[in-house]
């Protein structure tokens, strides 16, 4: 069965500048896929390109975006409005101000199934109360009939989650979806996403840049760096075995709950490049520990790891002997 | 579930005390547009019907069995009956034109600052030119092609505010349209008309209503001004703009003339300005 989502060769520029430069990943029916990185390597693009929501700066300079048989860069303005919204959805990340602030919510949520004329016999109200109780929104009948503001930041964060899944999405996208939230409320959030992907069966696609979520939610997981993902395996394996330094020292920014506790966090030396300033060769090796020669000389493919996975490292094989 | 137990949060809108300040202003609105409406039942004569026996009368007069309780004017009519008739002709205009240019102009700002490109700078640059244009040589070119009527000052008047509220809509429309939950609504399959009419509208109709109330006291003096130059409402329909320009002729010996509606005018404008501002104090965000 082919994947829920295919993406080969992705290329997004800005400006001339490539942001997105070669991204490579599929997402599968019932998957969680992970992208993580740090702030600025080009995760919310990859997603945005995706979605077809390219901000009006950036280009879509090539590769290929599948939706099951789908290509979706071949399709129409129109075909692909009527995808958007009904068979993929995206959940952002400002949950309050993602939703209109004189609209009761009740209505913003049934109005996606009448966008896309998915009534058929179903009161659009009712579907969208429904919908709320299936959130985990206590007293739904009340609350569809109340305005953002009369509710918190995780049941605006429910709201719009529920607004994107009535329509029973194939793909679901979510870019950071609980950073706004504290972390109570992030827990009960990615369970919630967990328990609709259990109930729907709906591909998700998870951004975020926090490795403790990515532990919690993914089956997989992508690492970008600058632009190119640069390493990917099952999340089991890739919190075993690292097979890039820069997950390596990624990972070990999260706190472990395990043995001695870590007094004071890493965090790794250095920024991401700017755009249009990514060093030659190997675009981590300012900052790598274990850069040479070759990783100033030429940039590695990604290649298969030693158990599952791909990695792009000259030096796949010395990152576990690493800090 | 904290979070969900926890009781709604106040309304900062709806939350409110009573405006002291403007409701004695409200009242006299109230009453202006009262006397409109009920003006046949209100009227003590018909405001046109002339007694040239009984010119010029003062307030109080008695001729011929009709009381002119705020006088009579220069052909006997009752000063009274027209200034009461006259409210009709005054809130009429001023409604109508604010409707037509309030409409017009939300929608071509809106339409401008939503699709942008060329649209936008022909919608803008039209918007620039009507406004360098000067009201009054507009109105007497108009009257002059169209003649005088009470149709052709509301269109007259719908063809020069325009621009306020196009204005308006437009820098409005920019901001929201660049809102998440616009670009949710877009991205979640939403036409363009139901971007605007569902998502922008309603979160712009605000200021919309403030240019509204400020234009509708301004309305009110156009539609005077222009029946005074002769250029409105025709006689013999009463119009209190009319009513000024006749009875400035007669002040030395008739003040009740010119000096009645006036007042009306006076009053009827003040109290729309200061509702107006309160309007626009309570839907002004940064105002609070
Ligand atoms: N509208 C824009 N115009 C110009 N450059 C942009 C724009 N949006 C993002 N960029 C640039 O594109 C690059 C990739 O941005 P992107 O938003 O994909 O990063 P990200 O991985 O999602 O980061 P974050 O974790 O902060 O969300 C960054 O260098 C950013 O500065
Ligand atoms: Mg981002």
């Amino acid at each position: 069965m082919s994947p829920v989502l295919h993406v080969d060769d992705l290329k997004v520029t800005i400006g001339g500048n490539p942001v997105v430069d070669g991204v490579s990943f599929d997402v599968n029916e019932g998957e969680i896929v992970s992208i993580v990185g740090e702030s600025g390597c080009g995760k919310s693009m990859t997603a945005f390109a995706v979605m077809d929501l390219l901000p009006k700066a950036a280009r879509l300079a090539g590769g290929r975006i599948m939706l099951g048989d789908t290509d979706l860069r071949a399709l129409s303005e129109a075909q692909r409005r009527n995808l958007r919204g009904n068979h993929l959805a995206m959940i952002f990340q400002e949950p309050v101000a993602s939703l209109n602030p004189l609209m009761p919510i009740g209505r913003q949520i049934a109005e996606s199934l009448i966008v896309h004329r998915k009534t058929q016999g179903r009161d659009p109200r009712l579907a969208a109360i429904a919908m709320l109780e299936e959130v985990g929104i206590p007293e739904p009948e009340i609350r569809a009939g109340q305005y953002p503001f009369e509710l918190s930041g995780g049941m605006c964060q429910r709201a719009m989650i529920a607004m994107s899944l009535i329509c029973r999405p194939r793909l679901l996208i979510a870019d950071e979806p609980t950073t706004a939230l504290d972390v109570t409320i992030q827990a009960q959030i990615l369970d919630l996403m967990k328990r609709l992907r259990d109930e729907t069966g709906a591909a998700i696609l998870l951004i975020t840049h926090d490795m403790g979520v990515v532990a919690d939610m993914a089956d997989r997981v992508a690492v970008m760096y600058a632009g190119r993902v640069i390493e990917q395996a099952p999340v089991d394996d890739i919190f075993a075995r690292q097979e890039h330094p820069y997950t390596r020292l990624l990972l070990s920014t999260i706190p472990r709950l395990d043995g001695r506790p870590k007094v004071t966090l890493p965090s790794i030396e250095g920024m991401v490049p700017d755009i249009g300033q990514w060093p030659v060769g190997c675009r981590f090796n300012p900052r790598c520990p274990l850069a040479d020669q070759p990783c100033i000389e030429a940039q590695p493919a990604l290649a298969p790891r030693r158990d599952t996975g791909f990695a792009a490292c000259w030096h796949s094989d010395r990152v576990e002997t690493m800090l | 579930m904290s979070a969900a137990a926890s009781p709604p949060r106040p309304n900062p809108v709806r939350h409110s005390s009573i405006p002291w300040a403007v409701v004695p202003f409200g009242l006299i609105l109230l009453a202006l547009v009262l006397m409109a409406v009920f003006a046949p039942l209100i009227a003590p004569v018909d405001p046109s019907t002339q007694n040239l026996l009984a010119r010029l009368k003062a307030p109080g007069t008695e001729a011929r069995g009709v009381v002119y309780h705020l006088g009579s004017d220069e052909l006997g009519r009752d000063v009274l009956s027209r200034v009461i008739y006259g409210a009709r002709i005054s809130l009429l205009v001023a409604f109508a034109s604010v409707i037509l240019s309030g409409i017009f102009g939300s929608i071509l700002g809106m339409v401008a600052a939503f699709q942008r490109g060329w649209v936008e700078t022909i919608i803008m640059r039209l918007v620039d030119i009507v406004l360098s244009v000067p009201a009054i040589l507009l109105a007497i070119i108009t009257v002059a092609v169209l003649g005088p009527s009470l149709y052709n000052v509301v269109i007259v008047l719908a063809l020069t505010r325009w621009p306020r509220y196009a204005r308006v809509a437009y820098g409005q429309t920019l901001s929201v349209a660049n809102m998440p939950y616009v670009r949710l609504a877009k991205f979640m399959g939403a036409g363009w008309f139901r971007l605007l009419w569902r998502h922008v509208l309603p979160n712009i109709a605000g200021a919309l209503i403030v240019v509204a109330t400020l234009e509708f006291g301004l309305m009110v003096l156009f539609e005077a001004g222009l029946s005074f130059l002769g250029l409105g409402v025709q006689p013999p329909t009463a119009s209190w703009g009319a009513m000024l320009s006749t009875g400035r002729n007669y002040v030395g010996n008739a003040w009740w003339i010119a000096t009645f509606p006036g007042l009306a005018l006076f009053l009827l404008v003040l109290s729309i300005n200061l509702i107006g501002d309160h309007v626009r104090d309570r839907l002004d965000p940064r105002s609070r």
